[in-house]
C-alpha cells in the first residue's frame, strides 16, 4: 500500500451496556468526522463475525487502533482473534483515570463528564493515528 | 438465571457508520430502560466477539431480541454463531419504513426524529418481549 492510500483503521467496542462503550463510539466518530477525516477508516466490530473474508482482512489491510470501553477489551481481543493484532490498543477507563477526569455514568444523553471524556479519548486516538502514520 | 427470573436479552447493532445503527442502539435503550425495564436486559454485542462466558450463558438460557441497523445483520448473525437458540431479529430500517416522516440523522448524536422513531419501535417491541416470556413460562 503506497503512502497516498495509507489510512489507519479505528475499531470501537461501542459497548451498548457500559458508559465507556458510548464514549468509545462517540470519540471514534469525532476522529473520523472532524479530527482526522482523511486519514481514518472504520469497521463495526461484530462485522468480523458476520462478514466475510474481506472484513476479516481489515486489520491486515490497515494498521488498527482499537478503542475499548472497559477492561474486557472486546475490541482489542476480537480484532486480534478474528483479523490481526492491532497497532495500538486504548481503553476509555484508563484514559479517564490517567487524565484525572470525572467518571462517566451515562449511556446516552451525554453530560459534561461524558463530553470531557469523549474529547480526551478522541485526542488520544488522533495522537495514535499521527504516530502510526509517522512510523509507516 | 433461574427460569422464573428469565428476562429477554436485548442486543443492538453496534454500528458506527450509519444513523440507522444509532437508531438500533437507541431502540435498545428505550426498550430496556423505559418500556420494559423489569423484564429485559441490554448486553454489549461486542462480548460475543470474545465468547464471554456470562454472555454465552445469558443467550442460551433466555430469549433474545436482536436489533440491527442494516441488512448485514451483525447482531443476529453474531448471536446465531454463538449458539443462541431463540432469537427474534429486527432491523431498524423496517421501523423507519413504517414511520417515514421520522427520518433519523446523526450517528454520534441522533436527531429528534430518530429518537422518536426509536421510542415508537421500542413500544412495538414491548409485545414481543411479553410474548417471549409468556411462551417460555
Amino acid at each position: 500500500m503506497g503512502d497516498k492510500t495509507m489510512k489507519v483503521g479505528i475499531i470501537s467496542c461501542s459497548g451498548e451496556a457500559i458508559p465507556g462503550g458510548t464514549i468509545a463510539r462517540v470519540a471514534c466518530r469525532k476522529v473520523l468526522d472532524d479530527m482526522r477525516p482523511t486519514q481514518c477508516v472504520t469497521i463495526c466490530l461484530p462485522l468480523f463475525i458476520a462478514g466475510g473474508e474481506e472484513e476479516r482482512m481489515f486489520a491486515n489491510t490497515y494498521p488498527t487502533i482499537t478503542v475499548d470501553g472497559c477492561e474486557k477489551r472486546c475490541a482489542a481481543l476480537g480484532t486480534e482473534k478474528l483479523s490481526a493484532r492491532p497497532a495500538r490498543t486504548l481503553i476509555v477507563n484508563e484514559i479517564i483515570r490517567e487524565r484525572g477526569l470525572r467518571p462517566v455514568t451515562k449511556l446516552r444523553g451525554l453530560g459534561a463528564e461524558e463530553k470531557d471524556a469523549a474529547r480526551a479519548v478522541a485526542e488520544e486516538i488522533a495522537a495514535a493515528v499521527d504516530e502510526i502514520l509517522a512510523e509507516e | 438465571m433461574k427460569k422464573n427470573s428469565r428476562k429477554v436479552a436485548v442486543f443492538a447493532c453496534s454500528g458506527i457508520g450509519k444513523p440507522l445503527g444509532t437508531v438500533a442502539r437507541e431502540i435498545g435503550y428505550e426498550l430496556t430502560e423505559r418500556v420494559r425495564p423489569d423484564t429485559t436486559v441490554l448486553t454489549c454485542l461486542a462480548l460475543l466477539v470474545i465468547n464471554d462466558p456470562e454472555t454465552q450463558q445469558l443467550i442460551t438460557e433466555n430469549p433474545v431480541i436482536a436489533i440491527d441497523g442494516c441488512s448485514l445483520d451483525c447482531a443476529k448473525k453474531s448471536l446465531e454463531a454463538n449458539g443462541a437458540p431463540l432469537v427474534k431479529a429486527y432491523q431498524s430500517i423496517d421501523f423507519f419504513k413504517k414511520h417515514k416522516h421520522l427520518k433519523p440523522e446523526g450517528i454520534a448524536e441522533l436527531n429528534e426524529a430518530g429518537q422518536k422513531l426509536a421510542a415508537l419501535a421500542a413500544e412495538e417491541l414491548a409485545g414481543v418481549v411479553d410474548d417471549l416470556l409468556r411462551e417460555g413460562a
